[in-house]
């Protein structure tokens, strides 16, 4: 909402308050001021001249040579404008005038001719393009004849005013009207609110006379008023009202139409003007559309209309969309000279519904959907009906034409004192609240220790004690409110085991080098399932802004290597990444199942201590050890399979095991993949974090230190290449006995001094008895044991 | 033979003196101390003296030796001193090379802010609460007094999956959530979220972003509990010295309903680009639980009231940070993330 501190003063005396100070004001007792717009925008010298002459340039087919007359003199101007011609009363910016945007203006030579000043555009004055009249939209603005010669443009154009720009919240659709601002201003400032004063002369004849209404949908239209003005000439409306609906943000058109604007404005109540003649039929009947039926817009649009919407009908065919907009059939046009103007109230959810329906929001769809006051319907006909006797000179009807089942009654709301500082801690004085809701207006009565508050129908958002309770804190300043803190009895607070486990997830991840990213959860079809540990459908949205975010991610990893690609793709060769976040799969209920899940993407070196000669490419063990550290971190046995998932390297992926379940997966990326993705080796990791993180973590217990030294013993095998070693080290484990307590590979080989086909592996076996200290015969026993067992399956001891 | 003995000391001693090495001190104590060395010779030699000169002699000789023995190792500790340091200054490296790298990472910063006001709100007695992100349009607007057809639910501004399942558009539902399962008992939770909004992606709007939000359901909770805790939260969130204002504003789930500033913690309220000139930089919004929430969620709206608050982890981050842009948060470009390693403590 625009307001003109200019018009505003019309209705409220705004105490001569500097324009940021009453901005400031208003921010503070609940209306934001987005902007305070000077309009002025520190322009000088610029004055109205009257066109004595204007001859073509000799030089220049598109310039004209004028003779102005500024009033001190008569003066040569070189003009570009299309439209300018001798006669017209003109905008001029004088030599060492100052426009918008810091330009100065100086006399100068076009094309050989002399020009002292500029013949200005309204552009120019820094009124937006779109706001201007459309017959001076691509020249020079034409001043009516009665312009005074000589006089200061600012003055007569008003525009040495300042512009409230109101970010306005839902419920404040009262602050949608000139009067709405006032009467927050008035109770900010302690001031009265003058209503527009109405008077106008009727005519014998009646309205009814002329127009016959019938309603059809008093639900969704209970109150309807028409009036009827004839002999009206429709013309340009005059300097003040163009220039106060350019103010608020609407192009001016002609006087009809711009009176119904200018009312829109002041009232809030969005009015329609008919071209009587063109509604055929002397009659108006509001019902809801036929299913399928027709009508071309004011935008010339044509739309199919719905059972749902209501209309405006001349008795046979729709004439406007209720609330939304008017029909190009019955527009009003330079030959109309009578004209119906509707003001009526539209139930809010049905202008809602039907201006969606048909992506149409107009300043009056805007205001119906928020509800517009039951009690300004009647009155902004009757501001209509004098504006247009003044301005048109139209000759109005007598009375109007009218349905009314509206209820125009004000809500009672009940609140008491005390309930209204203990909801806000503090200790406001009856005077106090009462002197508040004075300055409101609202009608207030005491009772029973009660105040007993009438609240009038602009203010459609106050319906309970709290909305009370808001009015009173904020005119009373919140900044009055005390700091205190809760009195109830404090409670512990803290993290589930859950969410604390997920930190210890995160630290242990970023003391592994990996730095955490987030990524978007919505997605491509193409890359919504890959990596997916999951087969279950995609979920689509309704309405997605583009096919890249279409669709519900079933995997962290996708959107984590593109980030990969991000930076390698500007040479950070090493990037090592972690995700934790939800995927979203299909669920048994309407709900999706959302589970966390944690994924890590590492590409480039995992060691670099060049200068030492240190260099560590990543791979598929960097990353399985990350994993199993993460598993003895949080209590639980992971375990890894071998497996395949596309797009991962055959013989380098494995599935994370947990409780025979599988979890996740590691691998490395496969060739072709890497490829697409412009990736050098990457190793990648993906799990369901909520399956590891909801496993209650059994209580630590302690065993005691060693007391005995435990003896070791390697073994080096030979082994087919095609053996793993997970599968020894079970052989080893099985044989082992109780006095073995740990195996551990400590070297493989693979390298051409073995025979083809071959490896050689060697493990570490630790003997320990807790109970006593180890005999070199208890060892080899259990040793042999092993060694036989190895030679069982196959294992050809290396000496 | 004590002429003779006198030489030999000279010798001896001389030599202990000239020797430049360890070594070399070695090879004079062999020498001259050794099982062949001149002095043995003179004790040996000394059976052929009178019976009388051999205790007068072999108290000079070992005199002799003793001093030769005294000075030979007076010197060997100098000696040894003198290696020992020859060897480290051998061993000396270049300190100003560079250290092994540990290598760490660090969370998103948006994790940081997250975790520093789920801390910040754990000590004064919070629960830590979440939900889904796809969420039920009851939860994510009906019980949250914004019914079907309320303005400031514009279907436009929200990804639905079905015409009742969209992406939640706050995490307010997490609030109706916990309302609905806490039965009516008082509550002290906090929640932060992914939430997501139809917004094209520029420099300030993201479709996905994040919030964090805390709901206090109490007997007797007032409007200036609410100013109080707020308060708290900027002080230690931005500094000791902030002040904060309560300006109106709207929300249907809250009655009366306020934005919190804070005083510009670059300028202190005098005005920069920070609070674009203003003194105050807003960081959140708030208000007392409206009583159409809290009766939905079956609380006795007479009985309990509360207040709710909630901000946006991305803005706190840009504004603490000096931020840009807030698509840096999800390209996660190792450059900008590895930023956030250090403590600020
Ligand atoms: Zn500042």
């Amino acid at each position: 909402m625009l307001v003109s501190i200019n018009w505003l003063k019309d209705y409220v005396n705004t105490q001569q308050l500097p324009p940021a100070e009453l901005g400031e004001k208003i921010t503070r007792s609940g209306i934001e001021v987005d902007a305070v717009i000077d309009r002025s925008h520190g322009m000088t010298n610029i004055v109205v001249g009257y066109v004595e002459s204007c001859v073509k340039h000799p030089e220049a087919d598109k310039l004209s040579i004028c003779q102005v007359n500024v009033g001190e003199e008569t003066t040569q101007i070189i003009c570009g404008a299309p439209n300018i011609a001798a006669g017209q009363k003109v905008i001029v910016a004088r030599p060492g005038a100052k426009l918008p945007g810091d330009i100065k203006i100086k006399k100068a030579k076009l094309r050989g001719e002399e020009s002292h000043g500029m013949i200005c555009s309204l552009q120019e004055l820094g009124i937006e393009g779109k706001l201007v009249p459309k017959a001076y939209a691509e020249g020079i603005y034409v001043l009516p004849e009665d312009a005074e010669t000589g006089s200061d443009v600012l003055t007569n154009f008003d525009l040495n005013d300042t512009v409230l720009e109101l970010g306005l919240t839902p419920n404040r659709a009262d602050a949608m009207s000139m009067l709405g601002v006032a009467y927050e201003v008035g109770a900010i400032l302690s001031e009265e609110v003058q209503l527009p004063e109405i008077s106008y002369k009727e005519a014998s004849d009646t309205a009814a006379s002329m127009l016959t209404l019938n309603v059809d949908a008093p639900e969704a239209n209970p109150l309807y008023v028409a009036k009827v003005v004839r002999n009206i000439k429709v013309q340009e409306s005059p300097m003040w009202l163009q220039q106060r609906l350019m103010v608020a943000g609407v192009r001016p058109h002609n006087n009809v139409v711009d009176v119904t604007n200018y009312i829109l404005m002041e009232y809030g109540q969005p009015l329609h003007a008919f071209d009587y003649d063109l509604l055929e039929t002397g009659n108006i009947t509001v019902r809801h559309a036929k299913e399928g039926e027709m009508i071309t817009t004011l935008d010339d649009a044509e739309r199919k209309l719905s059972g749902h919407q209501l209309v405006i009908t001349n008795g046979e065919k729709p004439v406007a969309i209720a609330g939304v907009m008017g029909g190009a059939d019955s527009e009003v046009s330079e030959a109309t000279t009578t004209v119906v103007i509707e003001s009526a109230y539209f139930e809010s959810g049905s202008v809602r519904q039907t201006s969606k329906d048909h992506g149409l929001r107009s300043d009056a769809s805007s205001r119906y959907e928020k509800g517009v006051d039951p009690n300004r319907v009647i009155p902004a006909a009757e501001r209509a009906a004098q504006l247009l006797s003044e301005l048109a000179g139209g000759e109005v009807l007598a009375g109007s034409v009218v349905f009314d089942e509206l209820n125009k009654e004000e809500k009672i709301v009940k609140v008491s004192p005390d309930f209204i500082n203990s909801r806000l801690g503090m200790k406001i004085s009856f005077e106090d609240m009462w002197d508040i809701l004075n300055r409101l207006k609202f009608n207030t009565e005491a009772a029973n220790g009660q105040l007993v508050i009438s609240v009038p129908t602009r203010r459609q958002d106050i319906q309970i004690p709290e909305d009370v309770i808001e009015e009173i804190a904020r005119l009373y300043g919140y900044d009055e409110i005390p700091a205190t803190l809760p009195e109830a009895e404090t409670t512990p607070g803290g993290l589930t085991p859950y969410q604390a486990k997920r930190r210890i997830v995160r630290s242990l991840l970023e003391g592994a080098g990996l730095l955490q990213a987030t990524t978007y959860s919505l997605t491509s079809e193409k890359s919504a399932k890959q990596f997916a540990l999951e087969e279950t459908e995609t979920t689509r949205l309704l309405m997605p802004m583009s096919e890249e975010r279409s669709i519900l991610r079933q995997s962290l990893l996708p959107h984590l290597l593109e980030s990969v690609t991000y930076n390698t793709a500007r040479r950070m060769d090493s990037v090592a990444l972690y995700e934790t976040g939800s995927v979203f799969l299909k669920g048994d209920d309407e709900l999706l199942n959302e589970q966390e899940h944690l994924a890590v993407a590492m590409t480039g070196l995992w060691l670099d201590n060049s200068w030492q000669g240190e260099k560590k490419p990543v791979d598929f063990f960097v990353l399985k050890g990350i994993v199993e550290t993460l598993g003895t971190k949080l209590g639980v046995q992971l375990t890894f399979e071998r497996g395949q998932m596309d797009d991962l390297h055959p013989g380098r992926t494995a599935f994370i095991m947990l409780d025979g379940q599988r979890i996740g997966v590691i691998g490395q990326l496969h060739p072709t993949e890497q490829k697409a993705r412009d990736l050098k080796t990457t190793v990648v990791m993906e799990l369901n974090l909520a399956a590891l993180l909801n496993i209650e973590t059994a209580a630590l217990l302690y065993t005691p230190v060693p007391r005995y030294p435990s003896m070791s013993r390697d073994v080096a095998l030979v082994l087919s290449k095609v053996v793993e070693a997970g599968t020894i080290e079970t052989v080893i484990r099985n044989a082992g006995g109780k006095l073995l307590k740990d195996v551990r590979v400590f070297d493989l080989y693979e390298g051409d001094k073995m025979e083809e086909g071959k490896k050689s592996v060697a493990f570490s076996l630790t003997y320990f008895d807790p109970e006593k200290t180890l005999t070199d015969e208890e060892v080899i026993n259990a040793h042999e044991k092993v060694l036989a067992a190895l030679t069982e399956v196959g294992a050809e001891l290396r000496s | 033979m004590e002429a003779q003995l006198q030489e030999l000391k000279t010798q001896a001693l001389d030599k202990i003196t000239a020797a430049s090495t360890v070594k070399e001190l070695n090879d004079v104590r062999v020498a001259y101390l050794g099982k062949k060395g001149p002095i043995t010779d003179l004790l040996k030699g000394m059976g052929k003296l009178p019976a009388e000169e051999r205790p007068k002699m072999g108290a000079l000789v070992n005199v002799v030796r003793e001093e030769v023995t005294t000075q030979l190792e007076g010197r060997m500790v100098i000696l040894e001193e003198e290696a020992i340091n020859q060897k480290l200054q051998s061993e000396t490296i270049d300190i100003t090379l560079p250290g092994r790298p540990v290598k760490t990472g660090n969370p998103h910063p948006l994790t940081r802010v997250v975790e520093e006001i789920e801390d910040l709100f754990i000590s004064m007695g919070y629960e830590v609460a979440e939900g889904p992100e796809v969420e039920k349009d009851y939860y994510n607007f009906e019980a949250l007094n914004l019914p079907k057809g309320h303005p400031a639910r514009d279907m436009q501004d929200s990804f639905y999956i079905t015409e009742d399942i969209l992406l939640r558009t706050h995490t307010s539902p997490v609030q109706a959530r916990t309302m609905e399962a806490k039965g009516g008992e008082p509550i002290k939770i906090i929640c932060p979220g992914k939430v997501y909004r139809r917004d094209s992606d520029d420099a300030t709007h993201s479709h996905q972003f994040t919030q964090i939000e805390g709901l206090v359901i109490g007997e007797d909770i007032r409007m200036s509990d609410l100013k109080g805790t707020l308060s708290v939260f900027a002080k230690k969130m931005f500094g000791d010295d902030r002040e904060i204002r309560l300006r109106p504003s709207f929300f249907p789930f809250t009655e009366p309903s306020v934005e919190m500033d804070i005083s510009c913690f670059k300028c202190g309220g005098s005005g920069c680009n920070v609070c674009k000139k203003t003194g105050w930089i807003e960081i959140l919004g708030a208000g007392m639980v409206h009583p159409n929430v809290l009766e939905m969620a079956g609380y006795d709206s007479k009985r309990l009231t509360g207040f709710a608050f909630g901000m946006g982890p991305e803005r706190i981050a840009m504004l603490k940070y000096g931020i840009e842009d807030i698509r840096h948060f999800y390209t996660n470009d190792v450059r900008f993330l590895s930023q956030f390693q250090r403590t600020e403590l």
